[in-house]
């Protein structure tokens, strides 16, 4: 989907924009490009966006996920066995992007580094993609990408901690762009019983953090698997982000269809927590 | 940057030229901010200073000796071959230097639970044992495959007192570890210390690493001087994340006529692919939070890497080492399964010294080295380790289990 000159870049901002005016919280679903094959990615991304997620983020599946648990390192394993390649990750995004859906790309830093910085910003740019989302990079060693995402006018999406200090949330949201990923708990992804309780006082000390800016919205992220969680979050956050649940779904599932169909219901049901 | 400045590195953030730093997930970003300030006044306090060194002699059994290998020299060119005997630390390596000042540190930031990831099962022994000694829970993580080729380590692991959880995801050895250690991390940081094994990882830990290992080359360094009179002509050792080496080489980085060597683990040899040298093979990117050289495919994914030596089997390297090779001041080379086992068996029968078979590899290098340089040369070598631990892969390897012909 290439950008007309002039046009306004795609930014993840507007979706957000749009589920406020709607007087709900942002539905952002996660799942890794070639997962369960190259096709059946675009497939269930595209479904994910049909059943109400507003933004997907694309997994760049990488051998050395060190912040994901199980679920996503099984997906990203099979992704890579099955010869998925960074080229193949811009197709992916191209084509869910063609959908309508705001599509971020997230990605360990190595990946993009070997890429090199300027030509990953150029590529997932005429992918039509949004931005990225970097699990593993902070503002310090962020430069490169800061300018990168500068001249091709990308979303730069970095996590807050729970134990972030609140001169870091300034840093880090100082640099932001499209939304902040405030990461829910301290561990791994994956689905829990129970949003952490210390959520809502992240997102409260993030927009703290952003206050006399413009502030961007927060989403939340991190263990969010059901309709009834989707609907906690969204009472105190901008979006709700959930990624190993949908995996769960295809993982589980006894063919590529009934993937689909169990994707869709799940998204439904989240959809319709993020509207309570 | 001169050579001299190596002294003043890393940068406060963390660099050495442009390796290093610190790509970490912001989850951990206060926690190592936290282990950075600890680090900084925990060394500039004399009490601390005190244990530690207290600890270093009169339980590690520092200082290591340095002895003289006159049988082994003469296969190397006649050099005169100096071994910095780390193998006769408690527990059996260079390990033990590093992991006794991180426990303190556990101790001292009021952490009850100290986490490590280990190759050869060196590190993990020796984390399990400064965890016994100062009352840690300990869990060490471990691939599945080198717990089975270092299964009596896991043992001793055990016996300590540690659990032993062996990683069973990615291909199974050193850098799965690493990851399964830090996922670990992400959730516990509040009450755990992840006690890196190497001089690898996000800022402060490989400083940090470097300085609870530079021991090994100030002692040595005193010792060859009232031996000989005089520097040495090289400081030889094995590579594999590079403590042991950057511990040897870091009081001579200074001595511009003392040449430096890192012997990496060029398995069946670099040209087939079936490799873990790193700094001859690889290529610069991120892992495991620092820039570095590693080896990686042209989109980034991380090679599995291949070496009869457990320890050595690891993608990445210490960042100080990606420095010392390409300011020049240090030489990096591969020796294959085949000459590092050679050199194995050299030293054995020459010395009467089972060496580990990590070290083996700086062994090898040195009859290479020792080839270059001539009888004239002076050639400290670190032996970082014993092999024990490696009794059973050295017995497959020359056949010595009954009924089979022996290959020695």
């Amino acid at each position: 989907m290439e950008r007309t000159e002039g046009a306004p870049a795609p930014t993840v901002a507007t979706a957000f924009e749009k589920a406020r005016a709607e007087g709900r919280a942002a539905l952002v679903g996660y799942l890794p490009a070639g997962f369960p094959s190259y096709e059946g990615a675009v497939a269930a991304a595209t479904a994910m966006v049909e059943a109400g997620c507003d933004v997907i983020e694309i997994g760049l599946p990488y051998s050395d996920p060190l912040m994901d648990g199980p679920t996503i390192q099984d997906a990203v394993h099979q992704a890579l066995t099955g010869g998925i390649r960074i080229t193949d990750v811009f197709r992916t995004v191209e084509a869910v992007a063609a959908t309508g859906a705001r599509t971020l790309v997230m990605t360990y830093w190595n990946p993009v580094d070997r890429y090199g910085v300027d030509a990953f910003a150029r590529d997932l740019s005429s992918a039509g993609g949004c931005g990225l989302i970097t699990p593993d990079l902070t503002p310090e060693e962020a430069e490169p990408w800061l300018a990168a995402s500068d001249a091709y006018d990308l979303d730069r999406v970095f996590l807050v901690a729970l134990s972030s200090t609140d001169e870091r949330l300034a840093e880090i949201t100082g640099v932001s762009r499209g939304f902040v990923y405030a990461a829910s708990l301290m561990g791994v992804t994956g689905a829990r019983s129970a949003v952490d309780t210390g959520a809502a006082h992240l997102v409260e000390r993030t927009r703290k953090a952003m206050a006399g800016r413009s502030p961007l919205p927060v989403g939340l992220g991190l263990g969010v698997s059901t309709g009834e969680q989707a609907a906690e979050v969204a009472g105190f956050a901008d979006g709700v982000i959930v990624g190993s649940a949908f995996i769960r779904r295809l993982l589980d599932a006894p063919s590529l269809e009934a993937g689909i169909d169990a994707v869709r219901r799940l998204t439904a049901e989240l959809a319709d927590g993020v509207r309570r | 940057m001169t050579i001299d400045a190596a002294r003043d590195l890393p940068d406060l953030t963390g660099h050495f030229g442009r390796f290093g730093g610190r790509f970490a997930p912001e989850a951990l970003m206060a926690a190592l901010d936290e282990l950075t300030t600890a680090y900084q006044t925990a060394v500039a306090d004399p009490a601390f200073r005190a244990e530690l060194n207290h600890l270093l002699k009169t339980y590690a059994g520092r200082p290591s000796l340095l002895t003289e290998a006159k049988r082994f020299g003469a296969e190397a060119g006649g050099a005169r071959i100096l071994l910095k005997r780390e193998d006769l630390n408690h527990t059996g390596s260079h390990k033990i230097n590093n992991v006794l000042g991180q426990a303190l540190l556990t101790r001292r930031m009021g952490k009850t639970r100290i986490i490590a990831e280990t190759g050869a099962g060196q590190h993990g022994v020796a984390t399990a044992t400064a965890a016994a000694l100062l009352g840690l829970e300990c869990v060490v993580y471990m691939g599945e495959v080198d717990t089975v080729r270092q299964a009596l380590n896991v043992a001793r692991m055990r016996m300590l007192g540690a659990e032993v959880i062996p990683v069973k995801n990615g291909s199974r050895t050193l850098k799965d570890a690493c990851n399964e250690a830090f996922r670990d991390w992400v959730a516990s940081v509040q009450h755990t210390h992840y006690c890196i094994g190497s001089t690898m990882g996000p800022h402060p830990f490989p400083m940090m690493v470097r300085d609870f290992q530079r021991i090994i080359g100030v002692e040595a360094r005193e010792q060859v001087l009232e031996l000989t009179g005089k520097l040495p002509d090289a400081v030889v050792a094995c590579v594999g994340g590079g403590s042991n080496a950057i511990g040897a080489f870091h009081a001579f980085i200074p001595d511009e006529d003392v040449r430096l060597y890192g012997f990496e683990a060029g398995g069946a040899g670099v040209d087939s692919g079936k490799h873990a040298a790193t700094l001859v093979g690889g290529s610069v990117g991120v892992i495991h939070g620092m820039r570095t050289y590693l080896l990686q495919d042209d989109d980034g994914q991380t090679l599995e890497t291949h070496s009869v030596s457990a320890g050595l089997d690891y993608p990445g390297v210490g960042p100080e080492h990606s420095w010392l090779r390409d300011t020049g001041r240090a030489t990096y080379q591969a020796v294959t399964d085949s000459e590092a086992m050679d050199a194995f068996a050299l030293l054995c029968r020459t010395e009467g010294i089972i060496p580990a078979i990590e070290s083996a590899h700086a062994l090898a290098g040195a009859l290479r080295v020792g080839q270059e340089l001539g009888p004239d040369a002076t050639i400290v070598v670190c032996l970082s380790g014993r092999g024990d631990k490696d009794m059973h892969t050295a017995a497959e390897w020359f056949g010595l289990v009954e009924g089979e012909g022996s290959a020695l």
